[in-house]
């Protein structure tokens, strides 16, 4: 599987049109020897494959290769971006979980009340909203109009590491980054109670006279949320690219900034680690959410 | 719920009627945003810059170039929704082909497409968009070609599970007891009973497309000023939207408007056919 990705991002980079070699040939100090020699070192005059080929053996031993920008290793430059990115990740999904699955579950148990039209509107609105953009509108109405948080970096500069001066600069790219995904839970929530609601056994419980508030949480939502745990799996591409827009809003140096910054260098080694880098923490996270669902559900079992 | 009331119902389904309402107005405005006597949407017009809506005869302001927004919102209306629409058609064409193969062939094929389904899904969506973004020359067919080569996965693998099931089915092997040639079979007889899946994966995957389109336009690999996209009006907005947000709002609400609509249609076109379905999740 992880030789395929990786099969699909080198094609993705290599046979794209106007390599770091172009980059630098628009440089007007840089003469044409100079670029042949720069081509040759880089290994850029190879053919693809063995490109590929030299490219794996480096990353099974550990090389991820050197920036074509400043000559740090790949692994470096990515190893320094993960904290931050984990962080913003971490507080939106954790955030986003809590009040998701809280608005879903409300949803489902009044459904068709107003609260529940409601959720279900704005919850389809939220979806659609560019994440850009509500970055933006966040950045505008609380950092500018309403002057109450900085509108972006991860620290104040300048100033020494407080935790309250971290946790107010991550308050609104972590609250951007949450929108989408309280709305994605709170859907599927909403969808999972509603079709374990109907099921006999909740109708039994009721018929003994368990109390409602009792049925629903010990009851309907054990049930309800083993559907649920595939979503994390499942959400993690869609996450990873909301924090790239994010970061890149915020200018929060995560790894979504630095494939950005990346991009305009074509610097494959960074942007190569990156792909990587993201997809195998999917395939994994992929994986992860397997075993928990078989851990928890006694009906599957692991093939 | 198909014992729901009908009142319910029909409030159900009220948003996915006010879509087609707002999809027509964007589309009008697209369409005929030429001969609506606004001002030539990449005219410059220093002496207007950053004039606020409704004035000097803006009436939504005007941009850093005093280029008027209202003109170029609708002008790009016809670019995005050009995107979007094309795009959708390579994204189901695509996904139609390869899921009908893997799911009617099944062995290899299927192995194969679905390992490479799987692998492409692996791929934070945009992070993939965006590295073949940039290294192409940005026009409104790399575009269209670059989000549907990006966007077939999700389709594929619907159109193969249906595909699956269908095949088993009595009317399948009466065809083939005739005679019928596997392409025959898929054509006539499998693919018009997935028209209800594609329609309403057509109808999201608009909506996904014209947002792609908004990330990499403001990310500034997309469609090229002056050419208006409702992601490019958006791309030099963060430089200036404190002192003129009127430059960044509209197209953002535009965009939020246009995509709701599609994922509204989409849900309303699932539930027309698939009753049994609660409103379900993407």
């Amino acid at each position: 599987m992880l030789v395929l990705v990786s099969l699909v991002g080198f094609s993705v980079l290599h046979l794209a049109p106007g390599g770091p070699a172009a980059i630098y040939a628009m440089t007007p100090t840089m003469s044409a020897e100079d670029l042949d020699r720069l081509t040759r070192e880089l290994g850029l005059d190879r053919p693809v494959p063995e490109q590929y080929a030299r490219w794996v053996g480096g990353v099974l031993t550990g090389n991820w290769g050197r920036s074509y920008r400043d000559g740090r290793l790949v692994r470096e430059i990515i190893v320094d971006r993960i904290p931050a990115t984990m962080v913003l990740m971490v507080s939106a999904f954790s955030v986003a979980l809590g009040l998701g699955l809280f608005t879903g579950i409300v949803s489902a148990v009044r459904q068709y009340s107003l609260f529940d039209h409601l959720l279900t509107f704005g919850s389809m609105v939220a979806l659609s909203i560019p994440t850009f953009w509500l970055g933006l509108m966040a950045i505008y109405v609380f950092a500018v109009l309403l002057g109450v948080l900085p509108p972006g970096n991860m620290g104040t500069i300048g100033a020494d590491f407080s935790l309250t001066d971290r946790l107010r600069h991550l308050l609104l790219p972590a609250a951007t980054l949450g929108v989408v995904m309280v709305a994605t839970w709170s859907r599927y929530t909403r969808a999972s109670m509603l079709e374990v609601i109907q099921e006999d056994y909740i109708r039994t419980a009721r018929a003994k006279g368990v109390a409602a508030g009792a049925v629903i949480v010990k009851h309907a939502l054990k049930n309800a949320l083993i559907p649920l745990i595939t979503l994390a799996g499942l959400q993690l591409p869609l996450v990873f690219s909301g924090a790239l827009v994010t970061e890149t809003v915020f200018t929060w140096p995560g790894m979504g900034r630095l494939f950005v910054d990346s991009i305009g260098y074509r610097d494959y080694p960074v942007l190569m680690g990156l792909l990587m880098l993201t997809a195998l923490l999917v395939v994994v996270g992929n994986l992860l959410t397997d075993f928990i669902y078989a851990a928890v559900d006694p009906r599957v079992r692991l093939a | 719920m198909s014992d729901a009331p009908v009142l319910s119902r029909f409030i159900r389904h009220r948003p996915a009627v006010g879509s087609v309402l707002v999809i027509a107005l964007l589309g009008f405005g697209a369409v005929f945003a030429g001969g609506l006597r606004l001002p030539d949407p990449i005219r410059i017009e220093m002496a207007d810059k950053f004039a606020p809506p409704f004035t000097k005869g803006h009436v939504l302001g005007a941009d850093e170039l005093g280029r008027d927004v209202l003109s170029r919102l609708l002008h790009a209306g016809r670019i995005s929704l050009t995107v979007g629409v094309a795009a959708m058609l390579v994204t189901v064409t695509f996904g139609a082909l390869l899921g009908t193969l893997a799911g009617y062939w099944r062995g290899v094929v299927d192995t194969v497409l679905l390992r490479v389904t799987d692998a492409m899904l692996s791929f934070p969506p945009i992070f993939l968009l965006l590295a073949l973004a940039a290294f192409v020359r940005p026009s409104l067919a790399s575009m269209t070609l670059i989000i549907g080569a990006t966007s077939w996965m999700d389709v594929t693998r619907m159109v193969r599970g249906q595909m699956l099931a269908l095949r088993e089915r009595e009317f399948v092997q009466g065809a083939r007891g005739l005679g019928a040639s596997g392409g025959r079979i898929m054509l006539r007889h499998l693919l018009p009973n997935t028209v209800g899946i594609i329609a309403v994966a057509a109808t999201l995957s608009v909506a996904r497309a014209i947002l792609l389109e908004s990330y990499i336009s403001f990310l500034g690999y997309g469609i090229q000023p002056p050419l208006a996209s409702w992601g490019n009006m958006l791309n030099n907005a963060q430089s200036y939207f404190t002192s003129a947000p009127w430059v960044a709002i509209f197209p953002g609400i535009t965009i939020t408007l246009a995509v709701t609509s599609f994922n509204f249609l989409g849900d309303g076109l699932r539930d027309a056919f698939d009753p049994r379905h609660v409103m379900s999740p993407r």
